[in-house]
């Protein structure tokens, strides 16, 4: 093992396993993104800020009134799955005939709505759960309890999302509304029933998201913006609504994040990253997976 | 109005706004003038694409680029506004080239458009901050103060010359709406946002024709940013660049009306009105609330109103008036296709 170790610049393969543990989270917010795209065929612009309230929700669960990290997470869950399904039935419900940039910019107006509650009823003052996690070590390298923890609940979600799709009857006709919104209604499925619940499906993998995110980072009301638009690229890398697509998206994403800041600022990881999915974009506009037209 | 009426109102008006800061000089108020005729600049470049369907989520992008060309150039190269201003200009066009050939080449359209703008926007945004060694990172970037001539160095310390400054450039952005208004490219670049394919059969130019628009945009995007620069002295990557910005953008023309020249005027005036009476009633207790009160009126107006202000009371006051003649009602048709 150790002279397999010697082989590679340790510092590379830190930051490879890293990515790994990076793209997991990625590939679960890309997850709940992807479903309601898939389904709805809407852009939740403000996705990352449902993250960010259910970071929020974490913070005061766990630090003002005391409750245990395992009883406030399913809580959250709870919260933002609820938050998805109002912003389905108040914003999203009136605008699903109008142009599809119109429901997307009224996304973007819930986004100024969240982050600027955020901001009026939290401060802008960072906030952490002060709950850190060990490091672990292993030979040289070091990562962070938090993210394989992270890594693993995101595996868990997004299998048990797929048994949810798979397996019940009201995942296949999720399934089925993506493939045709129109003749669904005729088979006797109740269309808004089924976007309602995607809509909280959607928002119950943002909490997921939240209660994994809030282990790693500070929230603030702006700490959407930091991963907000990562997640939309690595969706549209993979093709929107394509969950195989969006999963190897995140992981090739987050490689490139990791990589890049290995051999140079963070920040030109993220610009690597951007400049990778507009040079994909042209290469396969439909996503990694789409076959050629 | 007949066309003549319409020529002598917008004469009055203008007057009355080139005579203003002579007659009043509350530091102040000339101070929100001054920026709300600026943003409104910026809000008219971007719903010139706007208009068409083309929602770009990345002129915070161009934005940027013209205001930090700008003062960079000043500050380390000592190129003065007159070039360092044109040279933003240029650059802002030449990625809005860069990134929206492929983009109307390979049909990226809708939602895809919009998300492969907004990473432009990201990138920007995250180049600003990474060079931080020369750009000030997330910290914000100061155009040395000038120690010979004002004018080479474009700052002035007067209001008035800014507020006229300011007039000029938004006047040169409602001339340049008015000369797309009337081009074959409107008639041309309205066909394609309802159907790119019929369009490109009845012979447009799909990809040449949005280019077009995209560089016109962009290119007033960064003159806006260059200006912003060189007026407030003091930029930041998030004050300049970056996604809120253009989701600013996007709000301020929506809220005015995206269709009619003036509605981005309208749709500025609201939004730093709205911000400005927020700050002095509530002070620091009101950080967040004027963007609180964006949002939800963003939301309202587009599933209420998604025309604007401004849009929707023409619409009103033309159907009041008397009943058009049958060219004009072929003629209004044209000019409002399916809204």
């Amino acid at each position: 093992m150790q002279a397999f170790l010697d082989i590679f610049d340790i510092y590379l393969l830190e930051a490879v396993i890293n990515g790994i543990l990076l793209g997991g989270v990625l590939a679960l917010l890309a997850l709940g993104l992807n479903l309601i795209f898939g389904v709805i065929d809407v852009t939740w612009i403000c996705y990352a800020e449902l993250v960010m309230i259910g970071m929020y929700a974490m913070y005061f669960l766990v630090q003002y009134y005391g409750i245990s990290y395992f009883i406030a997470a399913p809580l959250t869950i709870l919260l933002v799955a609820a938050l998805g399904a109002l912003l389905h039935f108040l914003v999203i419900a009136p605008l699903l005939t109008a142009p599809p940039i119109n429901q997307l910019l009224a996304t973007g107006g819930v986004l100024f709505v969240l982050q600027s509650f955020a901001t009026v009823a939290f401060g802008i003052d960072f906030r952490n759960l002060g709950i850190r996690l060990p490091v672990l070590a292993f030979g040289d390298m070091n990562f962070s309890y938090a993210r394989l923890l992270s890594f693993l609940a995101a595996l868990v979600g997004m299998v048990a999302v797929y048994l949810f799709m798979t397996r019940t009857f009201t995942g296949t006709a999720i399934r089925a509304i993506s493939q045709d919104r129109q003749i669904m209604a005729l088979m006797g499925v109740d269309t808004k029933r089924i976007y309602l619940i995607t809509s909280a499906i959607g928002g119950g993998l943002a909490g997921l998201a939240a209660c994994l995110l809030v282990l790693q980072y500070d929230v603030h009301p702006f700490v959407g913006l930091s991963f907000g638009p990562i997640t939309f690229l690595i969706c549209v890398l993979g093709g929107l609504g394509n969950f195989i697509g969006g999963f190897i998206a995140a992981f090739v994403f987050a490689e490139i994040i990791s990589l890049g800041g290995l051999f140079s600022d963070l920040e030109w990881g993220y610009v690597l990253a951007f400049a990778f999915f507009i040079v994909m974009m042209f290469i396969r506009p439909a996503g990694l997976l789409a076959r050629r037209r | 109005m007949t066309g003549r009426g319409r020529l002598a109102a917008w004469g009055i008006g203008l007057a009355a706004l080139i005579a203003l800061p002579f007659v009043y000089r509350d530091p102040y108020h000339l101070h929100i003038l001054v920026l709300i005729l600026i943003w409104s600049f910026a809000y008219t470049s971007w719903s010139m694409m706007g208009r068409f369907g083309l929602v770009s989520l990345g002129h915070g992008g161009f934005m940027g680029i013209g205001a930090y060309v700008t003062a960079l150039l000043w500050n380390h190269l000592g190129v003065s506004p007159w070039i360092g201003i044109p040279v933003g200009m240029v650059a802002a066009g030449v990625l809005a080239l860069i990134v929206g050939y492929p983009c109307f080449r390979f049909r990226i359209t809708g939602h895809y458009f919009v998300l492969v703008t907004l990473a432009l926007s990201g990138i920007v945004l995250q180049v600003i901050t990474a060079t931080r060694d020369y750009t000030g990172g997330s910290l914000g970037y100061t155009p040395n103060r000038a120690s010979g001539n004002k004018l080479l160095a474009l700052q002035f310390d007067d209001k008035t010359s800014w507020y006229l400054i300011a007039l000029g450039v938004w006047l040169v952005g409602i001339v340049v709406w008015h000369l797309i208004d009337r081009s074959m490219s409107r008639y041309a670049l309205e066909a394609i946002s309802e159907d790119e394919d019929a369009a490109a059969a009845a012979g447009v130019d799909v990809t040449a024709e949005k280019l077009k628009i995209t560089l016109i945009s962009a290119v007033m995007t960064a003159l806006a940013g260059a200006i912003y620069c060189q007026y407030q002295m003091f930029i930041t990557p998030d004050t300049v660049s970056g996604i809120a910005v253009s989701l600013q953008m996007v709000f301020a023309a929506i809220v005015g009306g995206l269709f009619v020249s003036l509605g981005p005027t309208v749709g500025a005036v609201i939004t730093i009105l709205l911000t400005e009476t927020l700050r002095i009633g509530f002070g620091t207790k009101a950080v967040g609330w004027d963007n609180l009160v964006y949002g939800v009126l963003l939301v309202l107006f587009i599933i209420f109103l998604p025309k604007g202000i401004l849009g929707s009371l023409l619409d009103r006051l033309k159907s009041q008036r008397k009943v058009p003649r049958a060219h004009e009602q072929k003629a209004v048709q044209i000019a409002r296709p399916g809204t």
